[in-house]
């Protein structure tokens, strides 16, 4: 359990997220492996904020320094805020995906092309 | 040790339950691995000391973002037909695989030790600093982090009245 480990992770997770955004058709599981991309980048940022040490602490390894916590936590901070996006992301998207099957009768992302016409 | 296996066990079960996610056909089985490889995150977070944020990705992406999304399944009743894959499929998967090898070289070759923490005993001091991740995030968003704190709350009501206005029905 290295940050070497939980970087290659999340590659991977990205990498397969990236996949399925690229083949699927179903407009739902495109959104689905957005959200796996977004849990990709969520691990990344809590391990950086994890395992690189903050400067404050640097200092002195004996004592906890002031602002120190502030440091430690930078990087759960932004994963609370990916978190929030994704959910608004997430309701929107799904909003947008309905609102399209109403008006066009299908979620198949090939067949949604009014502008290709 | 421990730690290490239960590293691995969730790495494992997030890695193939995503895998899952892009590679079924029936939409609400993939609905159910996503939740998962979530659960799998969550466990993850735990591994991290982020024990706050674990919770928060239980309650917001097991318990409404995947709810949402079988809604949304069952609202456009597409799921008996399948979510095959579109003509994309192997340049798709080689630029996966490319962005894959890019990503990994990165993690492979960078020297994470001088991140790690030049002085000895310096990652163990950071576990002691985390005594109580949620007063601490609290603290910290209420006061270094107010304003994209604030800004998040106004991105949300227009995300709420945006979906609204998107699904309503509408009576000529």
């Amino acid at each position: 359990m290295s940050l070497q480990n939980f970087m290659l992770l999340s590659a991977v997770l990205f990498s397969v997220g990236l996949y399925g955004v690229l083949t699927r058709r179903n407009a739902i599981a495109v959104l689905m492996s957005i959200e796996l991309m977004f849990s990709a980048v969520n691990v990344a940022a809590v391990a950086f904020s994890r395992y690189a040490t903050p400067s404050a602490l640097r200092v002195d390894p004996a004592t906890v320094a002031e602002g120190a916590v502030q440091q430690v936590l930078t990087g759960q901070v932004f994963a609370l805020f990916i978190i929030t996006v994704a959910a608004a992301e997430a309701a929107l998207g799904l909003a947008i995906i309905i609102a399209v099957y109403r008006s066009r009768g299908t979620v198949d992302v090939t067949q949604v092309n009014l502008m290709k016409r | 040790m421990a730690q290490t296996v239960l590293f691995w066990a969730l790495a494992v079960a997030a890695v193939a339950s995503a895998v899952a996610v892009v590679t079924m056909r029936n939409i609400l089985r993939a609905a159910v691995m996503l939740a998962v490889s979530f659960l799998a995150v969550a466990g993850l977070f735990v591994l991290l000391n982020a024990d706050f944020l674990a919770v928060v990705q239980v309650l917001i992406y097991v318990g409404a973002v995947s709810v949402l999304l079988v809604f949304a399944v069952l609202l456009t009743g597409d799921a008996q037909a399948g979510s095959a894959s579109n003509r994309l499929r192997v340049p798709g998967a080689m630029l996966s695989v490319l962005l894959l090898a890019a990503l990994g070289a990165v993690a492979l070759r960078t020297d994470w030790a001088l991140l790690e923490g030049v002085a000895p005993g310096t990652f163990a001091l950071v576990q002691e600093v985390l005594t109580e991740t949620p007063q601490q995030l609290a603290d910290l968003l209420l006061s270094n982090w107010s304003l994209p704190f604030e800004v998040a709350s106004v991105l949300l009501l227009a995300a709420i009245v945006g979906a609204l206005v998107l699904v309503r029905e509408r009576h000529p």
